[in-house]
């Protein structure tokens, strides 16, 4: 999805980094072979990026400076217009932005401002990573059951967080793009709460 | 209730097998399951590891009679726990207040991942590089 953009700005000193938050690497192998990145895509199937990033849905993106700096905090960016119907988000507008930035005609957001973006987990959201850790240890050892305990639990917590609540339905054998996504999705948004999260500069 | 000797602690992608009791949902360890498992001594009303102190508040019953409710050892640490006593299964998770301050500290946080062909991928190594780094799956 990002490789075309990759390979423009792979000379400015510019990296992508992917990772996928599948139960497996064989759930993110044919979207991996079929894009052919050179650029690395890492699986993360235990949600370590999630609890370090307090990533709650995907896509997620970040911008990290030369230094180590996070210069734009976690933002809703698509490769490609292909959701645009279902998201409401044009990618041209921050993919401008990103090659802006990569081509040093634009600064990422100054410290007090990228702070100013961030949404910092909660207590709550702690507690729904310690249950879905354990869930996906039960699930991986086979037991189911308890497993799926655990998974509720944790989207009782965090009910925002659909790392945990899509994330975890092909461990739970649920279809996430079928009726329980649907019925999920509906439910949520029907209460006036948004699936995406984009920063104000990429909604527009 | 009873002896599980085979109780699994898991903890930043470690496992360790303890012996501990398991009793109405509480899971109690010993001091030497406590250090094995996860690193923490209790010394003179301050629990420590290779790292840091941290005092027990005041009343604090945690290693009364060398018992440890793994619980109450989480509140101390101000970290969240899950715990199956069915399966024998615990997971210490970090706190809010850790990533928070880590985020707000605006150095990326460090992880290493593998790619398809198992190939460890460290984000630091990318130092000297911009990064548009991009949480995705197939689900």
């Amino acid at each position: 999805m990002w490789q075309a953009l990759y390979e423009e700005l792979r000379d400015r000193a510019f990296v992508v980094i992917a990772v996928a938050l599948d139960k497996s690497a064989d759930d993110a192998r044919p979207w991996i072979e079929k894009a052919a990145p050179t650029y690395p895509v890492l699986i993360d199937t235990q949600h370590v990026l999630a609890d370090l990033y307090n990533v709650v849905n995907v896509p997620t993106a970040l911008w990290i400076d030369e230094r180590g700096r996070i210069v734009r905090p976690n933002d809703v960016v698509f490769g490609t217009d292909t959701f645009k119907h279902i998201t409401n988000l044009e990618s041209a507008r921050p993919l401008a932005a990103l090659r802006a930035w990569v081509r040093g005609e634009t600064a990422g957001y100054a410290p007090p401002d990228a702070r100013a973006l961030q949404t910092l987990p909660t207590a709550l959201d702690q507690q729904a990573r310690a249950e879905f850790g354990l869930a996906e240890w039960l699930a991986r050892h086979g037991r189911h059951a308890a497993a799926e305990r655990h998974f509720v639990r944790a989207g009782e917590l965090a009910p925002h967080d659909f790392t945990i609540r899509r994330g975890s339905m092909p461990i739970r054998g649920l279809d996430p793009m079928g009726p329980p996504f649907r019925t999920m999705l509906q439910e949520w948004v029907g209460g006036g709460r948004p699936y995406y999260r984009p920063l104000p500069d990429t909604r527009g | 209730m009873g002896v599980a000797p085979m109780f699994t602690l898991i903890e930043s992608g470690r496992e360790s097998r303890v012996e501990a009791r398991v009793e109405g949902g509480h899971v109690q360890l010993t001091a030497e399951a406590l250090r094995d498992a996860l690193g923490w001594e209790l010394h003179d009303g301050t629990l420590c590891n290779d790292a840091m102190c941290v005092p027990l508040p005041a009343g604090s019953r945690l290693g009364e009679h060398g018992v440890f409710d793994l619980a109450d050892v989480a509140a101390v640490l101000d970290r969240p726990l899950a715990i199956d006593g069915d399966e024998g299964a615990a997971f210490l998770g970090v706190s809010a207040a850790e990533r928070a301050q880590a985020l707000g500290s605006l150095f990326a946080p460090d992880f290493t991942l593998p790619d398809l062909t198992g190939r460890a991928h460290t984000l630091s190594s990318y130092r000297g590089k911009k990064v548009f780094l991009v949480a995705w799956a197939s689900w």
